[in-house]
This record gives structure tokens, sequence and C-alpha cells, in this order.
């Protein structure tokens, strides 16, 4: 669920017939029959019906909400606009706000300074024609096809205090997973246990599509290894470094599961998205608070959505 | 996902290729080991690594599977998964397939919009939208016979729904690409023989979309199994949660015994490690669908 997968259009694949048929349009919808019109409204209406209805109605109630002060329980008529109080109230009167931001930035961090290089590093030198490559790139994803919460399971039993392996071998008494000072680290270990097999899988993927003449060409001109992937085969994967970037931004926006199966995202691995579902389903039920904490995640998401779209869109363009 | 080797270029194993294979297999080793130390330790007895510790060795036992399986009710829970992952995966792709073909097949103005729209969804964080949604399923009533909550709260038909209008996106953008690469020359044939839209779309276009629907699918499996949010906020029946979040109950159960919480960890990851293992190829194709050709 937590994955977004590398979506780009086939180059090799002639431009869409659809798109080159504009000009008979009009034509061919008369040629449909009062049947074939039925039926193609259904099959966009029940689908789109469901993900406004279950998606995106959500989403506007989310930022509509968060100008309100309802506690969820009085009826809506009695809902009074509050303004920016909510996002104020975040801000400067919630003590949990300020570390949350500061992991899910870590967290970013974490995930594009280490573990994308990492995974686009390893991918660059499984791309080469080597024997049992097989075997280290399944090593290597393995981890993907695992949820999150389990990961944040397999990973206690390492970092336990009493009966975790780190502890066991280095004879220290750290609760990795309890101590505020270090748990944030412990848990970017096990997320970037699973996210650099996931971006090694897209790079390579990448790199399977990069024309090898332009390498050819690179290297008869005396170009090493080194640099003509930096000056020749990177710039040309702009696409993917796009999705990438996003993909990354992203996951680390939506990081949840590991940290709520670990103590529910508190006691320093506060995230944004643990503190929207503390604010719903916990003790205190602040839906106009929760709403405007949601709200920001809304906003921050949208933007590398909208920067993502563009990207694949253009690419499906071409 | 292996090149082929292309004649004459397998050149003797030098220096560097051996520092490389020991480089990447120190680190695929490295990868696997989580994997690998879960699956040792949940053989061994708690009473055992407790005396001597977890670096030893001794004390083999398959009690932790028996114990876990009996205490978690792991038999209740996969089968509440596969309630929620079998329709939710089959009505995701028929959806989206039917969505996608219209892309495809029709230009309309609105067909970039629609993708967007769809897209879009599949990459909202989904806690943003919890608020509302969890209003909305406490206030939507449910006949009993649907569900014993009476309510799209605490059903399984409210998890396969969420989980469907969250991955349609992606599959709606998928097909429609593999779609629009279908020759043109394929419905106008049809046309001419007097096919209606839906027998262009059920009998022409699916079958042609096999490989992106087996590679689909598998994904989607995966995702849905794997899928821990939604089933967390939106069950509140022990019972009826899927095996992947009543993962947080077990916590509770096993607290202190690290050899069962293992036990329970490997049994939670075999569907997804089955599927993977056997269907390897389908998942990353999956995963990178359209990158590379085919």
């Amino acid at each position: 669920m937590s994955d977004l997968p590398l979506i780009q259009a086939d180059r090799a694949v002639p431009p869409p017939a659809a798109t080159t048929a504009t000009g008979g349009r009009g034509r061919r919808l008369r040629l449909l029959s009062g049947t074939d019109r039925v039926v193609i409204t259904l099959m966009v209406l029940v689908p789109l019906l469901l993900v406004l209805a279950l998606v995106w109605l959500p989403a506007a109630a989310t930022v509509l909400l968060s100008g309100t002060d309802w506690d969820g329980i009085g009826p809506l008529g009695e809902i009074d606009w509050v303004g920016l109080k909510n996002y104020d109230d975040v801000v400067n009167n919630y003590p949990p706000f300020v570390p949350a931001v500061q992991n899910n930035l870590l967290w970013l961090a974490a995930l594009f300074v280490v573990a994308t290089p990492i995974g686009m590093f390893l991918a660059v030198l499984l791309d080469k024609e080597l024997r049992g490559s097989r075997f280290y790139q399944t090593a290597l994803y393995l981890p993907v096809v695992l949820s999150l919460a389990l990961v944040g399971f397999i990973w206690q039993l390492i970092y336990s205090r009493d009966q975790g392996l780190l502890n066991g071998v280095f004879g220290g008494d750290t609760d990795w997973y309890g101590d505020p000072n270090v748990n944030i680290w412990a848990v970017l270990v096990a997320a970037g246990w699973r996210h650099v097999g996931y971006i090694m899988l897209l790079y390579l993927a990448g790199l399977k599509g990069v024309d090898p003449s332009l390498r050819e060409a690179a290297a008869v001109d005396g170009s090493s290894e080194t640099s003509t992937f930096f000056r020749v085969v990177f710039p040309v994967m702009r696409p993917i470094n796009i999705i990438v970037l996003v993909v990354t931004v992203i996951e680390s926006l939506r990081a949840f599961d590991l940290v709520w199966v670990i103590n529910k995202g508190r006691n320093g691995l506060e995230l944004i998205s643990a503190l929207v579902t503390q604010n719903v389903v916990g003790e205190a039920s602040r839906i106009g608070f929760g709403s405007a904490l949601a709200t920001i995640m809304l906003a921050v998401s949208l933007i590398f959505i909208t920067v993502y779209l563009w990207t694949v869109m253009r690419e499906d363009k071409r | 996902m292996t090149a082929a080797v292309s004649p004459g270029r397998r050149r003797p194993l030098r220096p560097a290729r051996v520092v490389l294979h020991l480089f990447l297999g120190t680190i695929a080793v490295g990868w696997l080991f989580p994997l690998f130390w879960a699956v040792l330790t949940s053989f061994r007895s708690y009473q055992y690594t407790a005396v001597h510790g977890y670096v030893s060795f001794g004390g083999w036992t398959i009690d932790n599977y028996v114990t876990a399986w009996r205490t978690a009710e792991f038999g209740k829970h996969f089968l509440n998964s596969l309630y929620i992952t079998v329709p939710a995966v089959l009505l995701t792709l028929f959806l989206a397939s039917c969505v996608a073909f219209v892309i495809a097949r029709f230009s309309w103005k609105l067909n970039i919009a629609l993708l967007g729209l769809f897209t879009a969804a599949n990459l909202l964080p989904q806690q943003a939208l919890l608020i509302p949604l969890f209003r909305m399923f406490t206030q939507i009533p449910l006949p009993a016979w649907m569900s014993d909550s009476e309510l799209l709260y605490d059903s399984y038909w409210g998890l396969i729904l969420v989980n469907v209008a969250f991955q349609c996106g992606f599959c709606v953008f998928v097909l429609s690409n593999y779609m629009k690469a279908l020759p043109h020359e394929l419905y106008e044939a049809a046309m001419v023989d007097g096919a209606s839209v839906w027998r262009q779309y059920w009998q022409v276009t699916l079958p042609l979309c096999r490989p992106a629907l087996a590679a689909l699918a598998t994904l989607e499996v995966t995702w849905i199994y794997n899928e821990f949010f939604w089933a967390t906020v939106l069950m509140r029946t022990g019972d009826k949660f899927p095996v992947t979040s009543s993962l947080n109950n077990l916590r509770g159960q096993f607290f202190t015994d690290n050899n069962l919480v293992s036990a329970g960890s490997v049994l939670v990851a075999i569907p997804t490690l089955v599927i993977f293992f056997l269907l390897q190829k389908q998942f990353v194709r999956g995963l990178t669908l359209g990158a590379s050709k085919g």
C-alpha cells in the first residue's frame, strides 16, 4: 500500500492512437448506439463516483473542517467557523508538532540522502553483466514485499533491549525502540532497509532503458565509467529521477505503519500522520484541530503529486 | 531483468569482478540477515534463549509456531485477509480496466483530467482523509446480513471499498497506457463486425491486457494484504482484523517473548514471500510496468 510504483510511458510505442484520431472524434461518437453511450457512461461513472466519494470528498471535507471548531459530536448545524485558529493552535500550542515535522523531514533526508543513492549505486553495479545478478537483486528487493508493519516487528528482534541481537552482541543496554534519543534512527535504518531495494528496482529498470549507444559514444570519447554515468546516463534518466524524488517525498510524508506498531508515534517517534490519527481515534477527538494537521499533509502532498503528474503525463505525450 | 549477454563479451574473471562479487555478496547476505534472524529466532525455545542469550546455539523447537497460531488465532485472521483481499483486487482490476478502456479508446477532452483525478487519488496520504471518512463510515448503515456492526464502519465491505477506491488510480494509469499501445485497427475491425462497446472491451481489449492484468493482480494482492492503516482505524472488532493489522494485537499478547513475535512475523510474511517467489517476474514487472518494453 505504501509503495508508489514507477509509472512511465513506454517510449518504444508509437503515439497513442486515441490522440491522433482527434479529428475523427465527432464522427465516431455519432456511430455509437444509445446502449453504447449508456455503457460508456456507466464504465466511467461507477469508478469515478467511488473515488470521488471515498477520496476526493473526504479530502475537501478535511480542508473545510480545518476551519471549524467541531468536536465531532454535535450536529453539523452547530459548527462555528473559526478561521485559521486551528492552524495557530497546531503551530503554537501543540508540543508534538515541531518534533513531528522534524522527524518527517529527517525521514525524507535519510531516505533521500542515504537510502536513495545506495539504491541507485547498487542498481548501477547490478546493471553490469554479472553472473549471479539475479540472486543479488532478489536479496535486495525481498524486503519490498513485506509490509512496513511487519518490518517493524522483524527489526524488533534486533533492537529489543533485553532480547535483541544488537545488545546481545555488543553488550549495551540501549532500548533502541524506546529511547527517544535514538529510536528515530533505529526506525530509519529499518525503513531504509526496505526503501533501498525499491529504489534499486526502479533505477535498474531505468538503466535498462538507456540507449547503449550513448555509453559507447562516451567510451569512445575516452570518458571514464564514473563520468559517463554522471554526465550522460544520469541526465538521460531525468524522468525517473523526478519520479524517484516524488516517490521518496510522498513515502516520507505517508510514513505511518512502522511507528504506529512500535509505540503509536509517541516518545521520540512523532510523525504528522500519527498525530492526525491520534487526534481522531485516540482519547481526545479534536476534529477541527486534527483536520488542520491533515490539511497541512494534503497541501504538501498535492504539490508533489502535481509535479509527478506533470512528469508522467508529459512523458505520455511524447 | 537479466540482460542478454552479447556473444564474445563475456570476459574472464578479473580482480575487479572478484571485488564486485565480494561486495555485492556481502550486501546481499546483510540484506537477508534480518529475515534470516527472524526465522532462526522463531525456531528456538524461550527458556533456552532466556538462559543462554540469543547469541548462542541450541534450543530448537517448533512450539513457537504452535503457540503463536493458537493464541493469536492466525487461522481466523488469514481468512479475514482473504475475504478482503480477493474481492478488493478483483473489483479494483475490473473498475480500473473499465475507466482505462474508455480513456484509451475514446478521445475526449476530459480524459487527461480523469486520468489525473484517478492517479492523484492513489498518491494522497491516507491519514489526511481519515477524519471525514471515519465519520462517514460510522453514519452509513448496512443491513445486518452484510455486517454485524450494521455500519460501514467495522465491516469488510467498508474496507474493501476503501481499498478499491485507493488502488484504482494506479491501475487506471498503468492499464490506460497499456491499452493505448494496442493497435486501433482492432476496434475498427470489431466495429465492422457490429461489436458493441461492451463486447469490444470484454472480448477484444481485456484478453490482450492479460500480461498487464497479471502483473497488477500480483502487485495489488501484495499491497492490499499488506495494508495496515485502514484496517487499524476502520475496524473495531478484534476478530475481524485482517492479519497485517492483527499484528498489533499480537504485541500485547506476546510482549515479553520475542521468540513468539518472530514466529508470528514469519507466519504473516509467508503469503507474500510465496507470491514473491512464485510470481517474482510479475511482481517486478508490475512495479516497473511501462518503464521497460512490454
